[in-house]
């Protein structure tokens, strides 16, 4: 099989869009929920869960004709947390200020479904560089969305992009306001409703 | 320290800092397992106990082993909190599941997949992650933490499930059937509870 082929090409983007881990196969929705009142977290979020779900699926895939069958969760959570705490310190050191914002929810990824879901799914049956192809389609699924909504809540609650004014003074003369609401936890869950019904009212075949 | 410290510790684990609507932890299962009360409020029951047993077991890993200090002057181990208490959940995970099917088949039979997936449930390794966070004062503000917290979980939880059952008998969107709207309904029931935020006993 070489490198690229169809198959390999399928496993990197159904789960960008039309298999999106988040929004479709309802996987490592916590995270993607407490993280996005601004789009750095998000960001970084989505770029951590990306690196640890790609290399997490290698090594188990790598190890799963030797790991015995009852006890492969905790050799799985093993694996998981390890390259979690090589994250975590990783962001202390280098980017502090995103890592105090994300504060528990960097330690949450180990707890993240996505992970384990796709460790279970897909690693544990398939080659390494398949599972290194589908762990980074499938990370890149959650961090799209984590931007989406993430950008929608922080253009909205606070008028910014990435920390920039995006809405001008003038408007703000003319009497718009932010809206605070946005910023709330609750919206997050809204945002991800709506983005929900869009992706299945132009994909009809997903309807429950 | 005030004498009713532990019982506002309590009620704001319930109200204030719910696990679902104020931290969304624990959602995947939230949403998979929240289609009729009976089976949530069985699984409810389920992360109760689960936290009930591992907050404390990892408040005291936490401060006789791990913090610096905690076991020769120089050493700090707390990079391996990870680890550590994914590793005592999981177990723990494992003995719950073991107890269940012992006594009682028919809740381990409705159960079924989900409760593996307590030991990925973020409400317990969360809590775990706060009560580091926090620096509670002692075993007792750890397990009524733990307890308001699976309380709160509970009452999330039940009560998506009676409404999604009423919901069965609406007429929504096509697109939005499923998922879609529970996720709205999920982030209505976030704004109600917002209501109890500021609350003081």
């Amino acid at each position: 099989m070489s490198l690229f082929s169809k198959e390999n090409r399928e496993t990197f983007f159904s789960p960008l869009w039309k298999n999106n881990p988040v929004t479709m196969q309802v996987l490592g929705i916590c995270s993607a929920l407490a993280v996005t009142a601004k789009l750095e977290p998000a960001l970084v979020m989505g770029l951590s869960v990306t690196i640890i779900v790609a290399v997490a699926n290698l090594v188990i895939s790598l190890l799963r004709n030797t790991i015995p069958n009852r006890i492969r969760i905790i050799v799985q959570l093993v694996v998981v947390a390890a390259l979690v705490t090589i994250v975590s310190e990783f962001l202390k050191a280098f980017a502090y200020d995103v890592s105090v914002e994300l504060s528990v929810f960097i330690g949450l990824i180990i707890t993240n479904c996505i992970l384990m879901g796709r460790l279970e799914a897909f690693a544990m049956a398939n080659g390494p560089w398949a599972s290194f192809l589908d762990g980074l389609g499938n990370g890149f699924g959650y961090a799209t969305i984590l931007v989406i909504v993430a950008a929608i809540r922080e253009f909205l609650g606070s008028g910014t992009l990435l920390g920039k004014e995006i809405i001008g003074k003038e408007i703000y003369e003319l009497g718009y306001m932010n809206n605070g609401l946005m910023l709330l936890a609750p919206m997050a869950l809204i945002i991800l409703g709506c983005i929900i019904w869009f992706q299945r009212a132009k994909n009809p075949e997903l309807n429950d | 320290m005030e004498d009713n410290n532990l019982l506002s510790l309590f009620v704001k684990s319930i109200f204030v800092d719910n696990m679902i609507f104020a931290y969304f932890l624990g959602m995947c299962s939230y949403l998979a397992v929240s289609k009729n009360v009976k089976t949530a409020f069985g699984l409810g029951i389920a992360v109760i106990f689960v936290l009930l047993i591992t907050l404390p077991v990892n408040y005291l890993l936490e401060n006789f082993l791990l913090k610096s200090g905690a076991i020769a002057a120089d050493i700090d181990l707390s990079f391996l909190s990870f680890i550590l208490f994914i590793a005592v959940i999981a177990a723990i995970v494992q003995l719950v599941e073991m107890i269940v099917e012992r006594f009682s088949p028919s809740l381990y039979a409705s159960l079924g997949i989900f409760l593996p997936l307590i030991a990925v449930n973020c409400a317990i390794m969360g809590a775990s992650l706060f009560m580091q966070q926090r620096e509670f004062k002692g075993v007792g503000e750890a397990t009524v933490y733990a307890l308001g917290s699976g309380i709160g979980w509970l009452i999330a939880i039940v009560c998506l499930a009676a409404i999604r059952e009423k919901m069965a008998y609406s007429n929504v969107p096509k697109p939005l059937r499923g998922l879609g709207i529970t996720f709205i309904t999920v982030g209505l029931m976030a704004l109600a509870f917002m209501c109890f935020s500021g609350l003081k006993i």
